[in-house]
């Protein structure tokens, strides 16, 4: 555990240099190491969604509990995936080891593990693939030694747990797809190498009861709806103490212009609450000036989709919730809050899955009369194209003063980067709130960007030294602006990384905090009948306000 | 470790010496017809059943690796390259890719040094774009080249493409560029992987067969045209006998040229069943070959299927007298 490496003893493992030998000989001595894997997903939260083999079960030990006849099960999914997913079959074939990818991961680079290589965690897979799914790796298996020579290998139990273990350590940031010449995108590989292991009962827990808590609650925290309730109040009390304005929020209110759905990790931690006060403020502000009528649900209180991270099957249930609620209230189209995957979700997949959202409107700013025709079959926007419209229109008061007091860099969240291309707006709702931004180096940003080392569902607290050791790449960025230009701050637009960033920063850099870029717009938007503020949405004084020692 | 490449070395070697002795025993017409044929039969057919193979598969999901700015609001400046939202974008990203290799010019090489500021350090690697894009421009104009074997006239262009590709006029028979760059990208690309511990520990023996194969190739080639000189009419003679279908086996060939036909045969024939097959399926790659326009354009996943959800009635049901007790608006009050 982290807890018990320092920084410096995890900097004295890291060396890029491969082993000698092949890397398939070492499949057998693969240990599944505390610190570098998740716990085993519990029985019920399989069971919730009615998921295949639930049962406890621990990957440290032998026998890992699964049916007898689980090569079938994977070799027929495996089958079923081929027809499914051109991206799959091509992505199995064309790969020519080139290794352009090999130092594109951050894993790879924080741990030196030549497995964390994305083209050796695909051939994996792949080394199996070309043993039961090609012709020539069926007639190479006839030849003494040539199931070797193809670099292809069968089925056995120590493949499975290998599998296992390495796509539990990707987080499906998708940086090495961009350099692959043929596009090869190592994320589909881990997302249908999980799927294949959920058809065995092999997801982990921090993946697994999240999915069995949406489900059934409608956010991954389980949070029940009468305490999602509270918190959201809670937080109007706490922006009444500071701005002396209620900005209480809609809930389920049927009729409303905009349904609003942020990922949950907002409502319940630090420093995610401050970006859930900046939603409250922002919606408060625009209903006061405009009149424009935004809810909440508590149905549809969920943003995120570790669904996604399971299989496609659980992200399509998951996902279901947002149109059925938009449907049911009736409002005109959905804003989304910052979120990574959530919006890799929504972007690339929601209309497809659970579309045609023919119930909705084409989504318009009523205020600025912008139609967001890039949103136009989804009608789903996201909350930095919106705001960033409301700002160039000159539609928000803002008082950039009152973030002076954050030098700020920006952390491109990896789905939102990739899987979207939202590089330009949320610098511009940066630039517009805050005076003092500096980008951290270009090979670490935009679509270069760096994971957090936390995302897919790895957030989780016992494979704490797998996440420090993905965050490195970041962190050292990070650290270069900072001493360069004093960064004290890290901004971003993902719920996860609000959470996995602060940890990163607190073991990395730990003069830097992490705020969302809506906690910013709330400190500088000023409202309408507030009172003087003298403290921003963290309860510390503003600059210039400060007491005088 | 060594077998994956020294067993791929010595199958070369031996595939050389089967047609170079077997040709010389009297099975010119074995190694100088049947192999061609069938090499070339195999080509086309496993090129296209593997195609067809991956255009059989659905593409469920519209899943573009989106490599800049996207479009959205009309101020903000577009990557129309990098994040394509029409076709003609997404032609302009593939053309960039399949014949400039974008995403490969992109390469760093990451460095870390423990010692002084603990920092990950980036640097363009270009020398695999580089040797890359030498070895597959200068295997074309290879290939393009030897279609003066198999046509009569010789067309123009070919004959411009000798003139160019032997520009620097020197020796006698003139020097091709091709003949001194194809080997030499091929040599790099080989040390990579023989020096370069990462690439080393993930390649395969289906990784160097196809680099011996093509040195070996170019080796029987270059050695024909430059040092031992073959019987260049006789082996038009059988080329265009291929060509038009009516094979003949002029004699006095010599085993040399049936080595290098044999490993040309080879070449073909392995083509369709190994990673070489990158050439068809670049193309098809769904990260590429998409717009990121998912949210303005419905895609249709042709397999979407219904799926039990949990709905907002099951949810009520489940928290209803809560809600009530919380103020929260309920469809049904009990």
């Amino acid at each position: 555990m982290a807890d018990e490496l320092t920084p410096d003893e995890l900097l004295d493992k890291i060396d890029y240099g491969a082993p000698s030998g092949d890397w398939m000989d070492t499949t057998k001595s693969v240990q599944i190491r505390p610190g570098m894997y998740c716990y085993a997903a519990k029985a019920e939260s399989v069971e919730t969604l009615g998921l295949p083999n639930a049962r406890p079960w621990n990957p440290v030990e032998e026998d890992w509990k699964l049916p007898d006849n689980w090569q079938q099960i994977i070799h027929e999914g495996i089958k079923e995936r081929l027809e499914r997913f051109r991206t799959f079959k091509i992505f199995m074939d064309v790969c020519v080891r080139c290794g352009a990818c090999a130092d594109k991961c951050h894993f790879f680079l924080g741990t030196g593990d030549p497995k964390n290589m994305p083209v050796l965690r695909a051939e994996l897979l792949r080394s199996i693939y070309r043993n039961d799914f090609t012709t020539a790796g069926k007639i190479l298996q006839k030849i003494p030694g040539g199931q070797r020579l193809g670099g292809n290998r069968p089925l056995t139990l120590d493949a499975l747990k290998e599998m296992w273990y390495y796509f539990f350590q990707c987080t499906e940031c998708r940086r090495c797809s961009v350099f692959c010449p043929y596009g090869i995108d190592t994320a589909e590989i881990t997302i249908i190498g999980r799927e294949l292991l959920n058809l065995l009962g092999l997801n982990i827990d921090w993946i697994a009861t999240p999915v069995s808590n949406c489900y059934t609650t409608g956010n991954h925290l389980g949070i029940q709806p009468h305490a999602f309730k509270d918190m959201l109040e809670f937080f109007v009390e706490d922006i009444e103490d500071i701005t002396g304005v209620d900005c209480t929020p809609n809930f389920q209110k049927k009729g409303a212009d905009i349904l609003f759905i942020t990922p949950s990790g907002d409502v319940f931690a630090d420093p995610g609450t401050y970006t859930c006060q900046g939603y409250l403020i922002l919606f408060q502000y625009l209903k006061e000036k405009y009149g424009l009528d935004v809810t909440w649900s508590t149905y549809a209180s969920e943003g995120g989709n570790f669904g996604f991270f399971t299989s496609h099957e659980t992200m399509k249930r998951l996902n279901a919730k947002m149109y059925y609620e938009a449907k049911r209230l009736g409002v005109k189209w959905i804003l989304g809050g910052e979120c990574g995957h959530m919006w890799r979700v929504i972007h690339q997949y929601m209309d497809t899955m659970n579309g045609p959202a023919d119930f909705l409107e084409v989504p318009v700013n009523p205020i600025t009369g912008t139609r967001f025709d890039n949103a136009a079959s989804t009608k789903m926007v996201h909350i930095t194209e919106f705001t960033a419209d409301l700002i160039k229109h000159g539609k928000l008061e803002l008082d950039k003063g009152r973030n002076a007091n954050r030098i700020l860099t920006f952390h491109d969240s990896c789905n939102p980067a990739r899987g979207m291309g939202l590089l330009d707006e949320p610098r511009y709702v940066i630039n517009n709130v805050c005076d003092n931004f500096y980008e951290m180096p270009p090979n670490t940003i935009r679509e270069n960007t760096f994971c957090c080392g936390s995302g897919a569902g790895l957030n989780a607290g016992e494979n704490m030294e797998l996440r420090m050791a993905g965050a490195l790449p970041r962190a050292t960025a990070l650290k270069h602006v900072h001493e360069k230009y004093g960064v004290n701050t890290l901004g971003t637009i993902c719920a996860i990384d609000r959470a996995a960033l602060s940890t990163l920063c607190e073991y990395w850099v730990p003069e830097v905090e992490v705020a969302g870029i809506h906690e910013l717009v709330g400190n500088a938007l000023i409202l309408p009948g507030e009172k003087e503020r003298t403290e921003d949405l963290r309860m510390e004084p503003l600059p210039g306000c400060e007491e005088e020692e | 470790m060594t077998q994956k490449y020294l067993i791929p070395l010595i199958a070369v070697f031996l595939l050389f010496l089967v047609a170079y002795t077997g040709a010389g025993a009297g099975l010119g017409w074995f190694f100088g017809i049947v192999v061609p044929y069938l090499a070339v039969l195999a080509f086309l057919v496993g090129f296209v059943v593997k195609v067809m193979g991956w255009a059989a598969s659905a593409v469920p999901f519209r899943i573009p690796t989106t490599c800049g700015q996207q479009k959205s609001l009309p101020w903000i400046k577009q990557n129309r390259i990098d994040n394509p939202d029409t076709s003609s974008n997404v032609f302009l990203r593939m053309l960039l890719e399949i014949f400039i290799f974008r995403s490969l010019f992109r390469n760093t090489k990451a460095a870390f040094n423990r010692n002084a500021a603990n920092r990950i350090t980036y640097s363009w690697e270009i020398f695999l774009w580089v040797a890359a894009l030498a070895f597959h421009y200068a295997f074309l104009v290879v290939l393009l080249r030897h279609f003066r074997f198999f046509t009569a006239p010789v067309p123009g262009a070919v004959q411009f493409l000798e003139a160019l590709d032997g520009i620097v006029q020197l020796g006698l028979p003139g020097l091709f560029l091709s003949g001194v760059v194809l080997p030499a990208a091929v040599l790099f690309l080989l040390a990579r992987r023989l020096f370069d511990a990462k690439v080393r520990y993930i390649s395969q023996g289906s990784d160097y067969f196809p680099l011996f194969l093509i040195l070996g190739i170019a080796a029987t080639g270059i050695s024909m045209r430059y040092f031992t000189k073959v019987d260049v009419t006789g082996i038009k003679e059988m080329t265009m006998g291929l060509v038009t279908f009516s094979p003949v086996i002029p004699d006095g060939i010599g085993g040399l040229f049936y080595g290098h036909l044999f490993l040309v045969s080879i070449l073909f024939a392995y083509f369709p069943a190994s990673k070489l097959m990158h050439l068809g399926g670049v193309f098809l790659s769904p990260t590429r070959n998409m717009a990121n326009n998912n949210r303005a354009q419905r895609h249709e996943n042709p397999w979407n299927y219904d799926v039990p959800i949990h709905t907002y009635e099951d949810y009520e049901d489940h928290f209803r007298d809560k809600m009530i007790e919380a103020g929260l608006p309920v469809e049904k009050k009990e």
